[in-house]
């Protein structure tokens, strides 16, 4: 469904190419995918890239066959791919119900914003007419976030570290809300997540560490690694054991 | 009373009006009386020394609702209008005005709307004004209205006003004075366009003990268009003031706020906050996400901020 062909991304930093991504190829059919791996190693630009947020310095990327590495956002977005962000965008004046409609393309009835709404455990008559600003807590907006995601019914669902931010009564029912998608969604599903219990019900998980993806299997074969601490930081393990 | 398409058109813009109102009102129709009605509780009298009204609500009277629209359709009259409201105790009422400009001609159309505000013990007015501008012609769209409100013990009065479309120039003057326990907020919605300009002045003087107002304007500056806001509160007894200022500049367009905040004793609290800036990008970005060009997205950002 959605194939990444010898991708590679650098930034400029202090006026050199800093390598965030190099030569990464991958191609994703499973329902559920989830990639993983240290902070700063790559997965985040990965997924952007995915979406048009960040153009790709080389390599191309497919979409059922189609080469998207042109396209805008918007076009992405029409297509059938889909992004909820790490850090839930606000706007001023721009109700939940706005963003749920504007996410759907269509009118909506009451009933339709509430389902929604409940699948990530709010109550949709204290949220459809709150503005989507500042006045909601950081597990509040994420959860919008990812109702208005699950409102475009997208093939292709990305979803940027969902947990982060979160407390972690917030955490549990957020768990929950991913179990179910996971077995409902008529599409394909990309998560980026730290959390044991999101891997867990993940179909395939990607490390990606270095701007590589550095192990690629079933959840048996990358779990008990990654829990031993296979890809932790050599120096840092030294230091807890002193 | 017989309106033509354009002027009914204009009440719509500005009043929300479909129809010749209930209730209480007074039409002002290029510098004329066009049409009234008085009720049982809220009487209005045309002024004899200088143009204007005065539209005087009895003590207690609630619920009630007065309409005095203004508009301008002949090009290059300049109308110049002294209205005073004489709000009695207790009273709670809506008051609508605003003004609407069709100018087809080549000439200037200015309207000076004057409007004091006498508001008696805790009495409560919600004070609703619209500007609007339109018209094929060349001619200046003008309005600068003044705004004078005086409110007595436990009064309070919400302005809410709102510029969007077609006026050229504007330079909006409101000074208040709160007695005890009096509470002002005001409302300000402020979109220009193309190369024109507003200004809004506010002065406020917290002269009560335990008085508070908040100042709110909420304005987007688009094409060569310029904006100045100034705002400024005393503080003269235990008292609570806020103002703030929150504008979006698009293309090459210009915001100055200048907030001035005087604390004139010990125990008031003056807050200013001002925000301007581009639309962030990311605002940008999220709403293409969901499928909408870039420059839906902007049309959406912008509706929403000044809704």
């Amino acid at each position: 469904m959605l194939e990444l062909r010898n991708i590679s991304f650098s930034a400029e930093e202090d006026g050199s190419g800093k390598e965030i991504l190099k030569d990464v190829n991958l191609k994703m059919d499973e329902r559920f995918i989830a990639f993983t791996g240290p902070n700063g190693g790559g997965k985040s630009t990965l997924a952007r890239i995915i979406m048009g947020i960040v153009k790709p310095t080389s390599g191309r990327i497919f979409f059922d066959g189609q080469d998207i590495t042109d396209l805008s956002i918007t076009e992405r977005a029409n297509l059938g791919i889909s992004f909820a962000f790490q850090q839930p965008v606000k706007f001023k004046g721009i109700t939940v119900s706005d963003l749920i409609h504007l996410a759907a393309g269509k009118k909506l009835s009451f009933g339709e914003v509430c389902e929604y709404l409940s699948e990530v455990g709010l109550c949709a008559r204290e949220y459809v007419n709150r503005e989507v600003n500042a006045s909601l807590s950081g597990g509040e907006l994420k959860r919008i976030e990812i109702a208005v995601t699950l409102a475009r019914g997208s093939r292709f669902t990305v979803f940027d570290e969902p947990e982060a931010g979160i407390d972690l009564w917030s955490f549990n029912s957020l768990i929950t809300v991913f179990e179910r998608l996971s077995k409902k969604t008529a599409g394909s599903i990309l998560i980026i997540s730290h959390q044991e219990r999101i891997l867990n019900i993940a179909d395939r998980i990607v490390v990606i560490s270095g701007g590589r993806i550095v192990k690629d299997g079933t959840k048996d074969e990358i779990l008990p690694d990654l829990m031993t601490g296979s890809f932790a930081c050599r120096a840092l393990e030294k230091k807890e054991e002193a | 009373m017989e309106l033509n398409q354009t002027k009914m058109n204009l009440l719509r813009e500005i009043a929300g009006l479909e129809a010749v109102p209930q209730g209480a009102y007074n039409i002002r129709d290029n510098g004329k009386l066009a049409g009234r009605n008085t009720t049982a509780n809220i009487d209005i009298v045309t002024k004899t020394d200088k143009p204007g009204i005065d539209i005087i609500v009895k003590p207690g009277t609630k619920g009630e609702r007065v309409d005095i629209p203004v508009i301008l359709t002949e090009t290059g009259l300049n109308d110049l209008v002294y209205n005073d409201f004489f709000i009695g105790d207790d009273a709670d009422v809506v008051i609508v005005a605003g003004c609407g400009i069709h100018n087809a001609g080549g000439l200037k159309s200015e309207h000076d709307g004057i409007h004091a505000f006498h508001i008696g013990k805790n009495a409560k007015v919600l004070y609703v004004e619209k500007h609007y501008g339109e018209g094929e012609g060349t001619g200046e769209r003008i309005l600068n209205p003044t705004t004078l409100i005086e409110i007595d013990e436990g009064g309070s009065m919400t302005m809410e006003s709102a510029q969007i479309k077609g006026v050229d120039s504007t330079d909006r003057v409101t000074k208040a004075t709160l007695k005890a326990r009096a509470t002002l907020i005001v409302r300000e919605k402020i979109m220009t366009h193309g190369k024109q300009f507003a200004k809004t002045d506010f002065h406020v003087v917290l002269e009560g003990e335990d008085s508070g107002a908040h100042l709110i304007s909420r304005s987007i500056a688009k094409d060569e268009s310029h904006q100045h806001f100034v705002s400024c509160v005393d503080g003269n007894n235990r008292s609570s003031g806020h103002t703030e200022c929150d504008a979006i500049i698009m293309g090459s367009g210009t915001v100055t706020a200048e907030p001035r905040l005087n604390a004139n004793h010990i125990e008031a609290s003056l807050i200013h906050e001002a925000a301007i800036g581009k639309i962030a990008g990311e605002q940008l970005i999220k709403l293409m996400t969901l499928g909408l060009t870039e420059k839906e997205a902007e049309e959406q950002i912008v509706n929403g901020f000044l809704k």
